[in-house]
């Protein structure tokens, strides 16, 4: 009877120790699949030169990740402009002025943002959004924009509501409940003694959010919001819908675009002949190594702040 | 005086411009929620579920195919990530409580739940696709249960960190061994919590599309055998929905709708069970 419980017992250990350890394995994997498969592509056009150039053409085998990377770190950025305010906005909200018990489900709602499908973001996107962009947001955008010199040609092209402008948008739509219900958890940590000593020196209610709550809980919100860019970098169907498949680099903002992602999903299913396909295993080694550094960046914050 | 009023004056401007972040924040969820549950539900029709896509320019296509598939390499993976979640977030919980590595697991499970998803995709198809030499359904359904396990993991090793160390020591005490303690007090003591975690978990994986791109692919007829490429709704929403026919953007957004109305469902019975179990306990 006890022999037959110690069996049970250590295949039972045994066997959770090895499902815990399939997390390491998976990650150490991928990272050895993607370098493997992208080698001959870095050993053809190499770190720095691949990473510069924008030229990707299959039909003379050349291939840059410029374009695609540019794409990227640019609807990323565009998508935090709009995002952080906004989620900056509704957690100071939730646990500053809304009333008590309504605050369930107001939190609830923006987390509902989270759990509705990237595809739906991305059907939504083209049919809905992007027609309004094209017919009323953009062309007022250029009304405003175009005669001021150096803003113009950030705004220039035809707008066709397909475009890095478009993206960044939907991108900053799927953002805002991470980077919202993160600031929220930390604003609630901010001891109570301290708010109450800025009301007592007279302090009207943003000044205490602004010289207590934010400094306070500083690290917590900027982890917040590299959890998001960490997203934002590797969100593919949404993007794909709005964002077209131009390889080249644009200045405007009205121009299509590619992301890594973007490019992995139109291209790899058609890549063929092998230098072609292992640049896109190099692209995808690059927003491996690029979301793994961002989300490790945000987790060592976070752990630091608990500490 | 004038320093007062100054003051109150942005007091006030700080703080509607809060309240209209909030309001922005809910316009995106109803603009987004309505535009898809209007349109789709004019496209929701019976033969939708019932029958399998036809040529464009024939009436009457449905997408029972891409039902079927997706239910069928859901299931597969939920069979093969609910399991060894389950198994290692218990691993994190119980036996590595205190342990350094398990720390460093539990934070590189965190971090893989908001990995690219297509990364995933490229990888299964280079591990599973290639070898076998055409997509398949399983290989879809194992992007799925790499993108499942960190997710599980995680809430089940939340989960059970939430049940009282000292339970697990009046087992002790009974001379229970842990596997036994693990299996009839942790595991009862948590079973809504876990199902709940388990069942948004599997809702969440269930409507990705980009792990699917390159291992299940797609195929416009009906297919049970998960050795062969496999339609999904995701991939066909977005096949559909990027092609030129004014039918076939009807179908996408009638599974859209479907989709959409799923996660919906599937929240607020999860939010349900949750805060049922909060008021009892």
């Amino acid at each position: 009877m006890k022999e037959r419980f110690y069996v049970k017992e250590g295949l039972f250990k045994s066997l959770s120790f090895a499902s815990a350890l399939i997390i390491v394995l998976i990650c150490i994997a991928m990272f050895v699949v993607l370098f493997v498969f992208s080698y001959p592509a870095i050993k053809q056009f190499g770190v720095v030169h691949f990473i510069l150039s924008d030229a990707w053409n299959p039909v003379r085998k050349v291939f840059g990740g410029a374009g695609a990377i540019y794409g990227t770190i640019v609807t990323t950025v565009l998508s935090l402009i709009f995002a952080v305010p906004v989620s900056l906005g509704i957690a100071v909200f939730i646990t500053q002025i809304c009333p008590h018990s309504l605050k369930r489900y107001f939190s609830n709602a923006i987390e509902l943002l989270a759990s509705i499908p990237s595809i739906i973001y991305g059907m939504w996107g083209l049919f809905t959004l992007a027609p309004l962009m094209r017919n009323y947001i953009e062309p007022f955008l250029q009304k405003i924009f175009l005669p001021i010199p150096v803003v113009r040609c950030l705004f220039e092209g035809t707008p066709l509501g397909i475009d890095l402008l478009t993206s960044g948008l939907v991108l900053s739509i799927m953002i805002i409940p991470f980077i919202s219900s993160i600031a929220r958890d930390t604003f609630e940590l901010v001891p109570k003694e301290l708010k109450e000593s800025a009301y007592a020196m007279g302090a009207t209610k943003w000044e205490m959010i602004k010289d207590v709550i934010f400094p306070y809980s500083k690290i917590g919100v900027l982890s917040g919001i590299i959890i998001a860019t960490g997203r934002a970098l590797g969100e593919t169907m949404a993007v794909a819908f709005v964002l077209g498949n131009d390889h080249n680099i644009h200045l405007s903002l009205l121009k299509s675009s590619t992301t890594i992602s973007v490019t992995l999903a139109n291209e790899f299913t058609e890549a063929d002949f092998s230098l072609y396909l292992s640049s896109l295993f190099y692209l995808a080694f690059i927003l491996f190594i690029m979301s793994f550094t961002a989300l490790g960046l945000a987790k060592f914050l976070l752990k630091r702040m608990k500490r | 005086m004038n320093l007062v009023k100054k003051r109150k004056i942005k007091n006030a401007i700080a703080l509607s411009a809060s309240v209209f972040a909030a309001i922005v924040g809910l316009f995106w969820l109803v603009f987004i929620l309505s535009s898809v549950l209007i349109k789709g539900a004019s496209s929701i029709n019976l033969s939708l579920f019932l029958n399998d896509p036809v040529p464009p320019g024939i009436p009457g296509g449905g997408l029972r195919c891409a039902f079927v598939g997706q239910a069928i390499i859901t299931l597969i993976a939920t069979l093969v990530g609910v399991p060894i979640g389950v198994l290692g977030g218990t691993f994190l919980a119980e036996y590595g409580r205190y342990k350094k590595y398990s720390g460093i697991i539990s934070s590189l499970a965190d971090m893989m739940t908001s990995f690219p998803s297509i990364v995933v995709g490229v990888f299964v198809y280079t591990v599973m696709v290639r070898p076998m030499g055409h997509f398949n359904g399983y290989a879809g359904a194992v992007a799925l249960a790499i993108i499942m396990i960190p997710i599980i993991v995680r809430t089940t090793e939340e989960t059970l960190k939430l049940i009282p160390w000292e339970l697990r020591e009046a087992a002790f005490a009974l001379g229970a061994p842990y596997y036994r303690v693990i299996k009839d007090i942790v595991f009862r003591g948590a079973a809504t919590g876990l199902f709940t975690g388990i069942l948004l978990s599997v809702a969440r994986v269930a409507v990705e599309t980009a792990p699917l791109l390159f291992t299940s692919f797609n195929n416009s007829f009906l297919t049970l055998n998960p050795n062969q490429p496999m339609p999904s709704l995701t991939v066909t929403i977005y096949q559909y929905a990027m092609g030129p026919y004014e039918a076939w953007h009807r179908l996408a957004w009638g599974a859209s709708f479907v989709i959409v109305l799923f996660v919906l469902v599937m929240s607020v019975f999860g939010r349900w069970i949750i805060s049922k179990r909060y008021k009892n306990g």
